[in-house]
């Protein structure tokens, strides 16, 4: 509560959104000297693996984002946005791949481990370009943005709504899956694509590259914050609104109501597919798992918890749903998903509004009665 | 005392067999005389017991050819009885021969096998399939007669025949005209020829259809093996028959398999076409709903070990009951918060799955679980050489069906049924006329959720019992009732039929997986172009 009255104003009249970027602010200065400037042997040193853990949250709270907007904003439900993030992991898998060159187990300095394992003599089309970064930072976008550009377009212009469109997405991401699990994908099929040495000629294992990682992920998160606040608080935004409110009534008043919500789908798809493409190297592998509908679902959940359309409230809910997990399945694996079963129930019939709502309702009281403290 | 007794009169009785073997000669005619004196070296004398043993008229001569044949047969080394072994962890445990007794498990030294070379071998299979075709079980001779055309020689051919004037089984006695007509086609004589070619024109045989294959052979400068134009001709023409009846077959297979995943995907479907499509509720705890019904087979059969046969029958009751109840159960405590507000309800229940599914982990087991299948559903029904129903597929074809029947008339004639459309109708208007719509809620959820258990009964006789059972059914099910239309049942019918045909119709030139695949595509491509289905349902009320 102290960071809501001193936080700095990055965004006008946005005030959590503030908190968060002043959150993340501190956090990219605290992260990186608690990790490589304080000795090892102090209480405040963070390790590497925190340092890691800490950047995968990250880049789940980009995905959460990226929900928030077509999901919150938009009221579409997709089952299916983990997805996007997979592809985007995909694509910078397979130029961390190609990085490898010939340092495999095989030594083929064309073809990746897999492939000579498989008996490939050549690599497949799909293939080439991957070993140049800008080709696969482009692809990172260009993939999932494709993908939900066809998807959405097809979905949208037949005014699939509803619980049909959660259902396709999950169909989507399911078929996605299974064609990932087969070897002839060309994608490592099952065990996917793993084994990374290095990111544009720095060590992928070393303390100063996963901090560089980490920072730009908090970047990129910060980035995402003020672009997609930038979306919903445009012109374009307001309409978005209000086709999640009333669609038909959007549509006679004159408005697109497929353009815009295809716009606002590719531009979620294509934020999902960078924070897919932040996840990998920093995880250090990539597999058919991450299509799984559990993921894309568990996702929402995020989403949910933190609070609907308020683009922070996913940012928090990605932390604490992930914070539990790695909790949990760390000391009392059983009951984690028991757990997560439970946040899905109580989530949906007490906390419609998530935490932030939560923390507005508690706030409320705490106006009518000054001497509650306990907020 | 005793067992050094035994020792001594062992030992005088092998040189008494010992002093047989140096005369070359057998002695008794019947089984039990016969049978110890296998444990000779010599082979030529093991060929004339062998030829003895034949004519003896005892049930157990077949099996003691069978396990020479295999080289199942051994010798116990200490008191050089003849046994039938069983391997078992690491030891082998034996029976005797002419007792049927088991003696007990003992170490692999122990026993000898009862050597064979390839002339016994020769034997053996002649006098197998001669003893085969004396059986009185119709189906073993059959089969006894399957196995002589598939190695035809002059002996096989001198059995057939004398056979073919006794037969008195029709199929049989077809099998055998078939075996005989495979011979006749090369024979000299032009009629019994001419016949043989029409005889094998009916046959599905893979030597059926080589036989005449024969007839119509070139040699390397491209003439004609087969001088009889003729013939040639006719031999042709039963190919070209024998070819497209093979492809009606194979076509009967694949669409067989096809209704069978069809009823598969009905069965889950079913439930959900009501919660889903009646109700509007999206339960995507409907998978767990079946596993659980799968585990109250598991349960039902570890409760009453004895009786297999009857405790699948009697879990299609519990199951629903179980699974009923645990609906009834969700609906009441969750459902019930958040009608009108279908994708919360998506979630919730999708939290429901998740909880059920760590329950079934955490209370019985996270391993998959055996569900034994009872006698009458296992086996298979042969129709032609060619295709062949498992009962156990046939069975759930049927039961899926009924079950359909059994849901509709519930929905088109009961009370409950009037009620259940009523409230999906017009909830105000159904309550204005007094129906209690929330009970009617309760129930209908409560009978989508006991039809799940029942699918959950006849799932744990197709695959594999386990926690995520479920999970892998719940993407197909949606599928299905999107596919079909919501709100009905027939729509329902006709998307998992045809999902299920198309489905193993592709599986032949794309793979198991890439059929799946194209299906989910396919229906993706579908919804865009109809998004309400099949069937969709048509009135005021649909924009709702």
């Amino acid at each position: 509560m102290l960071l809501s009255k001193y936080g700095i104003s990055f965004i006008h009249n946005d005030r959590g959104g503030n908190i968060l970027l002043t959150a993340l602010l501190l956090l990219v200065i605290v992260v990186p000297v608690m990790n490589l400037m304080i000795p090892e042997t102090s209480a405040l040193h963070m390790s590497t693996y925190t340092v890691t853990l800490l950047g995968k949250y990250l880049c789940y709270a980009i995905l959460a984002i990226a929900l928030d907007l077509v999901w919150g904003y938009c009221g579409i439900l997709s089952l299916g946005h983990g997805a996007f993030f997979a592809l985007g992991g995909y694509a910078m898998g397979m130029y961390l791949m190609r990085q490898i060159g010939d340092r495999g187990v095989y030594g083929n300095p064309e073809l990746p481990d897999f492939m000579v394992f498989l008996n490939w003599q050549e690599l497949p089309w799909y293939w080439s370009g991957f070993d140049m970064f800008w080709f696969a930072a482009i692809m990172v976008v260009l993939v999932p943005g494709l993908l939900a550009y066809v998807f959405g377009w097809l979905a949208f212009r037949s005014r699939v709504t509803g619980v049909y469109l959660s259902i396709i997405t999950q169909a989507l991401t399911f078929a996605l899956m299974l064609a990932f699990f087969r070897n002839e994908m060309g994608f490592g099929g099952n065990n996917g694509l793993t084994d990374f040495k290095d990111i544009l000629g720095f060590n992928l294992q070393s303390d100063n590259t996963r901090v560089a990682l980490f920072i730009i992920t908090t970047a990129i998160l910060a980035l995402a914050y003020i672009a997609s606040r930038y979306i919903v608080n445009s012109k374009l935004g307001r309409v978005v609104v209000a086709i999640r409110d009333a669609e038909n009534r959007a549509r006679f008043i004159g408005y697109k109501v497929e353009s815009y919500k295809l716009w606002i789908f590719v531009f979620s798809a294509a934020l999902a597919g960078i924070a897919g493409a932040l996840y990998v190297p920093q995880v250090g592998i990539i597999n058919p798992g991450e299509f799984s509908p559990l993921n894309s679902i568990e996702l929402v959940v995020w989403v949910a918890v933190g609070g609907r359309s308020t683009l922070y409230g996913a940012v928090v809910g990605a932390f604490v749903v992930n914070y539990a997990k790695t909790y949990f399945t760390g000391v009392f694996p059983e009951l984690w998903l028991f757990g997560l079963g439970a946040i899905f129930i109580i989530v949906t019939i007490f906390l419609p509004k998530g935490i932030i709502g939560l923390i507005e309702k508690l706030k409320q009281t705490e106006v009518k009665e000054p001497k509650n403290e306990s907020a | 005392m005793l067992s050094k007794l035994f020792k001594i009169v062992f030992l005088i009785s092998s040189l008494v067999v010992s002093s047989v073997t140096f005369a070359e000669d057998i002695i008794g005619n019947s089984f039990d005389d016969l049978v110890p004196q296998l444990t000779t070296n010599s082979y030529k004398q093991k060929e004339q017991i062998i030829e003895v043993l034949s004519t003896v008229d005892d049930d157990r001569v077949l099996g003691v050819f069978k396990e020479m044949l295999e080289g199942r047969l051994h010798y116990y080394k200490e008191d050089k009885r003849i046994v039938f072994i069983k391997e078992k962890d690491e030891a082998y445990e034996i029976t005797d021969v002419i007792t049927n007794d088991v003696i007990g498990q003992v170490d692999k030294y122990d026993i000898k096998k009862v050597s064979v070379n390839n002339t016994l071998r020769g034997m053996l299979r002649a006098r197998i399939a001669k003893l085969s075709l004396k059986n009185k079980n119709p189906e073993t001779r059959l089969s006894a007669v399957f196995q002589i055309i598939s190695d035809l020689d002059e002996e096989a051919v001198a059995l057939l025949r004398e056979r073919e004037g006794m037969e008195s089984d029709a199929d049989v006695l077809d099998a055998i005209k078939t075996g005989l007509a495979i011979v006749d086609v090369q024979s000299k004589d032009k009629t019994k020829r001419l016949n043989a070619i029409a005889l094998l024109k009916e046959s599905l045989l893979r030597e059926a259809k080589q036989a005449l294959d024969a007839l119509v052979k070139k040699d390397e400068s491209g003439q004609y093996l087969e001088q009889d134009a003729e013939i040639r001709k006719l031999a042709q023409s039963a190919i070209s028959t024998i070819e497209s009846r093979r492809e009606v077959s194979a076509f009967a297979e694949t669409v067989f398999f096809g209704l069978s995943l069809g009823s598969v995907l009905l069965l889950s479907a079913i439930g959900l076409a009501i919660t889903f499509g009646v109700m509007g509720v999206i339960n995507m705890a409907h998978g767990e709903l079946m596993m659980l019904g799968a585990y109250t087979t598991y349960m039902i059969q570890n409760l009453f070990p004895g009786s297999l046969e009857y405790s699948l029958i009697l879990s299609i009751p519990a199951a629903f009951v179980v699974s009923g109840l645990f609906g009834i159960a969700i609906e009441r405590g969750i459902i019930k918060h958040l009608y009108g507000r279908p994708l919360e309800t998506l979630l919730a229940t999708f939290g429901v799955s998740l909880i059920l599914q760590q329950l079934v982990r955490t209370t019985i087991s996270a391993q998959n679980v055996i569900v034994s299948t009872p006698a009458w559903m296992s086996g298979s029904l042969q129709i032609n050489p060619v295709l062949s129903i498992t009962y156990n597929r046939l069975y759930i074809i049927i039961f899926s069906l009924m079950l359909f029947g059994v849901l509709l008339y519930v929905l088109k004639k009961s009370v409950l049924g009037l009620q259940v459309r009523a409230v999906s109708q017009n909830r105000s208007m159904a309550k204005a006329m007094g129906v209690r719509s929330d009970w009617v809620d309760a129930l209908t959820f409560g009978l989508g959720s006991g039809i799940a258990g029942i699918a959950g009964v006849a799932l744990s006789q197709l695959t594999n019992v386990g926690p995520n059972l479920g999970q892998s059914y719940i993407i197909d099910s949606f599928m299905v009732v999107v596919f079909g239309g919501v709100g009905n049942l027939w729509g329902t019918l006709v998307g998992a039929m045809s999902l299920g045909v198309v489905n193993k119709f592709l599986e032949p030139w794309s793979g198991a997986v890439l059929a799946k695949i194209l299906v989910l595509v396919f229906i993706i491509l579908f919804i865009q172009k109809r998004p309400r289905g099949l069937f969709p349902q048509k009135g005021r009320g649909v924009e709702n």
